[in-house]
């Protein structure tokens, strides 16, 4: 028996070890996880404040819903979601909620001979088509605003994402406003019931069948369609312009947000007024604890925000998302002063 | 004396070794069964005949997850199991040597290969292959129409589905049936051969009359892999949560919607819920088969004693 219980103390022993060394977050270095949107952002900046600094940012890509049940668990330093959380939400686990990059989401296409940019859309005519209520890509109503092109007489193949993802949220929220049906039927959500059409996983995954499958519809977070050249659809926004997704038309959906009086910037930048406004546009956001363990934790978190936000830019823009800008930027960093130390 | 305890202490490795592995699927179960309370305390047993799979509303059933399941892997295996009996009998009864390591290490390696490679594979050349050649064929029978029917879009669909799990479960079933054939009794055979009979006829008359037991382990075996393979599935299946009989059509299967959905259903505690029961759901259906093999092999073992 003796020999039993040295066994398992080794055991344990070795067990506790392991999870003393790993769960150490102490110092200077952050944790985050959450969004896979802004992925590609954050890991490009970590990568940057860490050259310049040493101070490791170590962020996990596992989706929003995973990043806001970490954050909540505080097992990060950091949450990140691009779903924003309600005010009661935010409240009830004592999280700050800011806004921390901004992107679009385009509506992509496989028609033979049909080039990117061609092809107008309606909101009613994108509902229509998720909704499989129309079929075919000559449907008249297609028809009547695209005279001059030629489209095939053929159905219409629908692709959406298979995982849940906040590039859906973006997408069926905006077709929510657009469309009581759709909000009736399918509502918004990251993931929902699809009336209809074949899930890929990821954008790639998405970009993927969309390349692969004649006739198809889909939509991908905007870096992926110009990565993967797919065409994409230019879709009239509330102001009745048919409008191009494109760096400069998201941030004229930024620009008509009203940030200073939404209580936890849960600002959805879908359907936004404006002539220049991209109607699929949507906000990262960042969610941090209000009361911190140390005033060491408080400043390493603002310091890298305070960076990201002044330096993290010109990296941002390479992989086409927006910055935010200055003037929701000295908003949140007021907000930072009310963080407090336990 | 020092032989005594070098002994006990192998003998108490051994023992938490056995104990570690009860342990931890102990563990699993019951963290299942407490994570899936949620869900089971909402929807209760309407949940497995449910074909509701709305997260916005919070409405879920796992019907259209169970029959994918279900339908996928009944397709593999009628796919996988005569062509896993021709190749190990080739190799056993009928070619030469040289071929035989050859082909066998080929299958073998086809065991090797990630699902995920397999998962690429499917998506990029498989299914726009099936689309072109082989599902057309199917939806002209119109009679079969609640089979053969629905809108295909890019080959993907339960079908598809199947036909992967069926390459990635042909190497187990294979290497299984290829060291049973190489058991039977060669004096049986023998005396088959003595008895003037054929090649053919020694073969279905001996060879896999005695094989019997090890046929369906092997089966249960493939079963048991492509029940809950996740990763090649959820590239090819179309990922729609409808409830159809139509088999060319989107489907979805137990292990794919846990991959799909987890990340996002962390923080919707029903949701996670209800993933957590489907996860467990799964965990049974092993359970069962594995039990129901047990018992077949049994009860084979009985009627066959004679042979082996």
């Amino acid at each position: 028996m003796k020999i039993y219980a040295v066994t398992v103390l080794i055991a344990f022993a070795a067990l506790s070890y392991g999870c003393n060394t790993k769960g150490s977050v102490s110092g200077k270095n952050l944790s985050g996880a959450g969004a896979s949107f802004p992925f590609p952002a954050y890991s490009k900046w970590a990568y940057e404040y860490h050259q310049k600094t040493n101070i490791q940012i170590n962020y996990q890509s596992v989706g929003s819903g995973a990043g806001i049940a970490q954050i909540k668990k505080k097992t990060v330093d950091f949450g990140a979601s691009d779903k924003p959380l309600k005010v009661e939400e935010l409240d009830k686990h004592g999280l700050m909620q800011f806004p921390m990059l901004m992107g679009g989401v385009v509506v992509v296409f496989n028609i033979p001979g049909i080039k990117t940019g061609e092809l107008k859309l309606t909101p009613e005519i994108i509902s229509g088509i998720f909704s499989c209520k129309v079929k075919k890509w000559n449907d008249h109503e297609i028809v009547k605003i695209n005279p001059t092109l030629k489209l095939p007489d053929e159905e219409i193949n629908t692709i959406h994402r298979a995982d849940g993802s906040g590039t859906t949220w973006i997408f069926t929220n905006y077709l929510s406003k657009v469309s009581p049906v759709w909000k009736k039927n399918t509502g918004t959500g990251k993931a929902v019931s699809w009336p209809c059409g074949i899930g890929g996983k990821g954008n790639e995954g998405v970009a993927a069948n969309i390349k692969k499958i004649k006739n198809s519809i889909g939509y991908v977070e905007y870096a992926y369609s110009l990565q993967n050249s797919i065409p994409f659809t230019l879709i009239r926004n509330k102001s009745g312009k048919f409008v191009k997704p494109s760096s400069s038309s998201f941030q004229a959906a930024a620009a008509n947000a009203e940030w200073e009086k939404t209580p936890g910037f849960r600002v959805v930048l879908t359907d936004q007024n404006g002539e220049d406004s991209w109607p699929i546009t949507g906000a990262t956001f960042i969610l941090i604890h209000r009361v911190q363990p140390d005033k060491g934790k408080i400043k390493a978190l603002t310091s890298y925000f305070k960076w990201c936000y002044e330096n993290g830019g010109e990296s941002a823009k390479k992989l086409h998302y927006v910055p935010m800008p200055s003037k929701v930027v000295r908003l949140v960093e007021k907000q930072w002063k009310t963080l407090t130390v336990k | 004396m020092p032989k005594i305890k070098s002994d006990k202490i192998f003998h108490s490795i051994t023992a938490l070794s056995g104990i570690f592995i009860l342990t931890v699927l102990a563990g699993i179960f019951i963290i299942l069964i407490i994570s899936s309370f949620q869900s089971f305390s909402r929807f209760g047993f309407g949940f497995l005949f449910s074909a509701d799979w709305n997260p916005v509303q919070g409405n879920f059933g796992a019907a259209s997850s169970i029959f994918g399941t279900l339908v996928s892997t009944v397709i593999a295996l009628l796919i996988a199991l005569p062509l896993s009996i021709m190749i190990a009998l080739f190799l056993v009864e009928y070619s030469p040597p040289i071929l035989s390591t050859s082909v066998g290490f080929a299958i073998e390696l086809l065991a090797a290969i990630p699902s995920i490679v397999y998962g690429m594979w499917g998506l990029f050349v498989l299914a726009p292959f099936l689309e072109k050649n082989i599902i057309p064929a199917f939806q002209n029978i119109k009679f079969l129409w609640f089979v053969f029917g629905g809108k295909v879009i890019g080959g993907q669909g339960v079908f598809t589905a199947g036909v992967i799990l069926s390459v990635m479960i042909i190497p187990y079933i294979t290497s299984v049936m290829r060291d049973v054939f190489k058991m039977v009794n060669p004096v049986l055979k023998e005396s088959g051969f003595g008895m003037g009979a054929t090649r053919w006829e020694v073969t279905r008359d001996i060879t896999l009359v005695a094989s019997l037991r090890g046929l369906v382990g092997a089966t249960f075996l493939g079963l048991g892999r492509a029940v809950g393979e996740t990763m090649a599935v959820t590239f090819v299946i179309g990922n729609g949560h409808n409830f159809t009989t139509e088999i060319f059509r989107e489907g979805n299967t137990i292990a794919s919607t846990l991959a799909n959905d987890f990340g996002e259903a962390a923080d919707q505690p029903l949701f996670y819920g209800v993933l957590m029961e489907l996860a467990l759901i799964l965990f049974a259906i092993t359970i069962i088969m594995q039990l129901a093999s047990n018992w077949w092999i049994q009860r084979i073992a009985k009627k066959s004693g004679a042979l082996n």
